[in-house]
């Protein structure tokens, strides 16, 4: 046990221990793919190329760090409050379910309301995902990690079972889906772009939420949660309700993420939603220091190695599951460079 | 004596791992010489130049000012701060200590203010893990004699088998000095030991670790605030100002009032502040049997009804561990009463922010790095806890006004004379009694009806003390109702107007305090 003081975590060391970890891991895994036969500098090459080489590359790589924006959110918010949450892959999936039923009972409405009733259903849904993980938490003290990743088994499990039964469309056959929500109400690209709009709803989620943390009274309570429960309490402070709140701010994040995988990529639920955005979105959130201002360029980053996983494999020739063992290495780095954090004297320095 | 400890697995291990030091340790203590020590935090110096000599066997104090830099001092040798300058010479020799591993195997242990000990753990399974060799598989058996061994030949008595958690404080205190002495530290180096301690238990362990000073075995340097603590145990005393050498010397020629003229040079200590006189203020406060359970579901607090008025400090007398920290986590709003009420002016009173609000309630806790602070945010943060969620601190309802936030906190710093580099520091890097000054600003600086007090002066300079409990004292002449929990009876007895003992979660004596009496008030303390 450190005695008190001594360990300010400056800017510096909060930007360059992720990034370190970021190369230790792409060294890490240039050692796996020689092993697995391919030359670790073409491979690098091809990840650049594959992520930010070209504007199309550019595109992909935006599109796939849209959804991981939201679900980053979806740990970095409830990291403010002191919870570690990691249920943004249940909560997009129950925001996906909730945008196509809304969809569905909304029948000859126009499009425009129809896109902001299912926006306010995928949000609302996977809000309330995570609030029952905080909830479980703060009420019953369930520990929040542990809930909010058997919610994720438990919210695929219940799409597998509603599109399978309940909202199946019969008229689909390789793949058992929902019914679709609609051409109409499908929200399409951003203009001039092949990026549709859920890259828009992620930036945009990340500052209002990183404004909402920073500069508001909400959020400055919010902090002192997170940082010393006891004293939240003497300042008369309703933990529970702060920590509700932003669990469910959280898990809306990741809901919008699952009404944009529906309402501009799939148009039903199936299960190709579930590829893993959960996942990554906490590792996103992991490498940013839970900051959510930060969770933008690194789910670009993120996004963009996840883009060049294709290129990867086909031009070296490598396994499926390379982009999973990145992902994975990348994990284990990071988790493993927490504790450096105040060992380094240079920053404390610095910093102090 | 302590040649028990030669062979064994344990010992040659470490033989193995450390390299020589080993006989060195084994013997007596040697001796330690800090040469110039400068260290910077940003634009503050909290060490200027500092250089000290622990003799040999010698009991050695520091002393200083909050703020002083004497905790920044010891950990530069331990390890935790890189020094900007000066080296650290043990036996004469130049030593480079990159953290407290290279500490303790050069024989430099620290014992802190807080303990570090596991609570759920015995005495002896915490001994065992305090050794940086632990072997994969422990052979309790061996371990267990040899313990016993070491333990037969400490002046500290304490039972290995008794779980930490089932200790008083005093004990605990003994447990973390064994630990370094169990890992052949022979330079002891203690901050604040005795500021939770009672009287009775600082003498004790104080009186021991001064037996083995004088018998040889043992160098000790020792922070303190305490001067009669300084006078009956110290040889030698060096004192720090501002980060400054502000005076040293053997204690035997030395008066109190010299050492505290050194501690706080020409500035005044505040004069104690007038008991107004109060005559039957209205009622403010009023406990009706409150009950509370501790976190092992015990019932801690058992009954305990009472009242305090306007203009009045009821003092809360006992040996710690009677209820009193969760009476006052109950009032604090940390812990929910089991049954019984709290009324406020008269109405029902649960700690939500809003009936603080109404009411007009603060609370100074003690141990406020734990209790009322954020370590990680920043000092301005810390002292806008009460008043961010209303103008002038906040922009239209929902904003916070960051600039107002850090006028203000630029304000109270420079009331309450907290040393700090800048507003934006985090609370975490403010040395111990800024602390408490930047929890009592936040607290007492505002309009104030009803005040909760723990231990308000625990680890406080006696400059510091004075003002706080002048500003205590006037806060009741302004006609705040004050709950006054301390274990300090001086303290108690120079503030309150009416004393209450707490024994075993119960209250079960009263007395104004001017037909009060030291004894009687210390056998209903001690359950008689
Ligand atoms: N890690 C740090 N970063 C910045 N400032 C620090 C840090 N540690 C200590 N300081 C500052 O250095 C000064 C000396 O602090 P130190 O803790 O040594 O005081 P102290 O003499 O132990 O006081 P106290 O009696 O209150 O414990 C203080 O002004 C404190 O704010
Ligand atoms: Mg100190």
């Amino acid at each position: 046990m450190r005695p008190l003081g001594g360990k300010p975590r400056g800017a510096a060391e909060a930007l360059i221990i992720p990034a370190g970890a970021l190369a230790v891991s792409l060294i890490l895994f240039g050692i796996f793919v020689a092993f697995a036969g391919a030359n670790p500098l073409a491979v690098y090459r091809t990840i650049y190329r594959g992520a930010f080489g070209s504007w199309f590359s550019w595109q992909n790589t935006l599109q796939r760090a849209a959804p991981l924006m939201l679900t980053a959110l979806c740990t970095a918010l409830p990291a403010q409050v002191g919870l570690i949450v990691i249920g943004g892959e249940g909560a997009l999936v129950i925001g996906a379910v909730a945008t196509v039923a809304m969809a569905a009972v909304l029948p000859g409405v126009p499009p425009p309301a129809v896109v902001a009733a299912m926006l306010l259903a995928g949000m609302g849904a996977g809000g309330l995902w995570i609030a029952l993980a905080g909830g479980l938490r703060h009420y019953r003290g369930v520990n929040e990690t542990i809930s909010s990743l058997l919610l994720n088994y438990i919210a695929i499990a219940l799409m597998n079972h509603l599109v399978t039964g309940p909202m199946r469309d019969p008229a689909i056959v390789h793949r058992p889906s929902s019914w679709h929500v609609g051409e109409p109400n499908m929200i399409g690209l951003i203009p001039g772009m092949d990026v549709h709009w859920g890259l828009v709803f992620g930036v945009v989620a990340c500052a209002v939420t990183w404004v909402l943390m920073e500069h508001t009274v909400f959020g400055f309570g919010a902090r002192v949660v997170g940082g010393n429960t006891r004293a939240a309490r003497i300042a008369g402070l309703s933990v529970g309700r702060l920590a509700l709140i932003t669990c469910f701010i959280a898990g809306a994040a990741a809901g919008l993420a699952g009404m944009t995988e529906i309402a501009a990529v799939h148009g039903r639920a199936s299960s190709s939603l579930v590829a893993g955005y959960g996942y990554t979105g906490i590792l996103v959130a992991f490498l940013a220091r839970q900051n959510p201002l930060a969770v933008i360029p690194v789910a670009i980053l993120l996004g963009g190695i996840e883009a060049s996983g294709g290129l990867m494999q086909r031009w070296h020739d490598l396994p499926d599951a390379t982009v999973l063992v990145v992902r994975g290495i990348i994990f284990l780095v990071i988790l493993a460079s927490e504790p450096l954090y105040g060992r380094f004297r240079i920053f404390q320095q610095r910093t102090a | 004596m302590i040649k028990m400890r030669g062979g064994g697995v344990g010992v040659s291990a470490r033989a193995g791992r450390f390299g020589g030091s080993v006989a060195e340790t084994n013997a007596a203590p040697q001796r330690l010489q800090v040469a110039g020590m400068t260290k910077r935090f940003g634009s503050l110096v909290a060490l200027d130049d500092i250089s000290l000599t622990l003799e040999a066997g010698a009991f050695h104090a520091l002393l200083g000012e909050n703020g002083a830099g004497k905790s920044t001092l010891v950990k530069c040798v331990m390890g935790y701060h890189a020094p900007d300058k000066g080296t650290v010479i043990l036996g004469g020799v130049e030593q480079t200590i990159r953290g407290p591993r290279d500490a303790h195997a050069l024989g430099i242990g620290m014992v802190y203010q807080h303990f570090t000990l596991v609570p759920s753990m015995t005495v002896a399974e915490n001994l065992l893990l305090a050794r940086a060799d632990l072997p994969m598989v422990i052979d309790r058996g061996a371990e267990g004699r040899r313990m016993q061994e070491f333990v037969k030949d400490m002046p500290f008595k304490v039972d290995l088998t008794a779980p930490v958690s089932a200790l008083a404080a005093g004990e605990k205190q003994k447990v973390e000095i064994l630990k370094q002495l169990y890992v052949d530290c022979r330079i002891l180096i203690l901050d604040e030991p005795t500021s939770v301690l009672t009287p009775g238990e600082a003498d004790e362990i104080l009186g021991l670790l001064h037996d083995m000073t004088m018998a040889g075995r043992l160098s000790v340097l020792m922070i303190t605030h305490k001067l009669r603590e300084v006078m009956a145990f110290a040889d030698e005393v060096t004192v720090l100002r501002r980060g400054r050498l502000a005076g040293r010397g053997k204690v035997e020629k030395l008066t109190p009032r010299d050492l505290a003229e050194m501690m706080i040079g020409s500035s005044e200590i505040a004069a104690p502040a007038e008991r107004a006189v109060q005559t039957n203020g209205r009622e403010r406060l009023r406990l009706e049997r409150l009950c509370a359970d501790n976190d092992k579901g015990h019932r801690a607090v058992s009954n305990v009804s009472l009242f305090v008025r306007a203009g009045e400090i009821v003092g809360i007398a006992g040996v710690s561990g009677n209820g009193q920290t969760e009476l006052v986590e109950v009032l604090a709003g940390q812990r929910e009463s089991s049954a019984g009420t709290v009324t406020v002016h008269g109405e029902p009173y649960t700690a939500t922010r809003a009936e603080m609000r109404r009411h007009k309630v603060f609370c100074l806790s003690e141990d406020p790095l734990r209790n009322a602070c954020v370590s990680r945010m920043s000092v301005a943060e810390n002292l806008a806890y009460r008043r961010f969620d209303e103008p002038p601190l906040t922009l239209g309802r929902w904003f916070l006004n960051r600039g107002a936030m850090r006028r203000a906190a630029s304000d109270l710093i420079t009331r309450y004379r907290i040393t700090v580099s800048s507003p934006d520091a985090p609370a975490g890097t403010l040395s111990g009694g800024n602390v408490q000054r930047m929890v009592l600003a936040r607290e007492l600086s505002g309009e104030v009806d009803v005040l909760i007090a723990a231990n308000p002066c625990f680890g406080l300079d006696i400059a510091a003390v004075a003002e706080i409990r002048a500003q205590i004292m006037r806060a009741r002449n302004r006609g705040a109702a004050i709950l006054l929990v301390s274990e300090d009876l001086d303290e108690l007895f120079e503030l309150a107007d009416r004393l209450v003992v707490m024994f075993n979660g119960d209250l079960v004596y009263e007395t104004e305090i001017a037909g009060a009496d030291l004894a009687t008030v210390g056998r209903y303390m001690a359950g008689h």
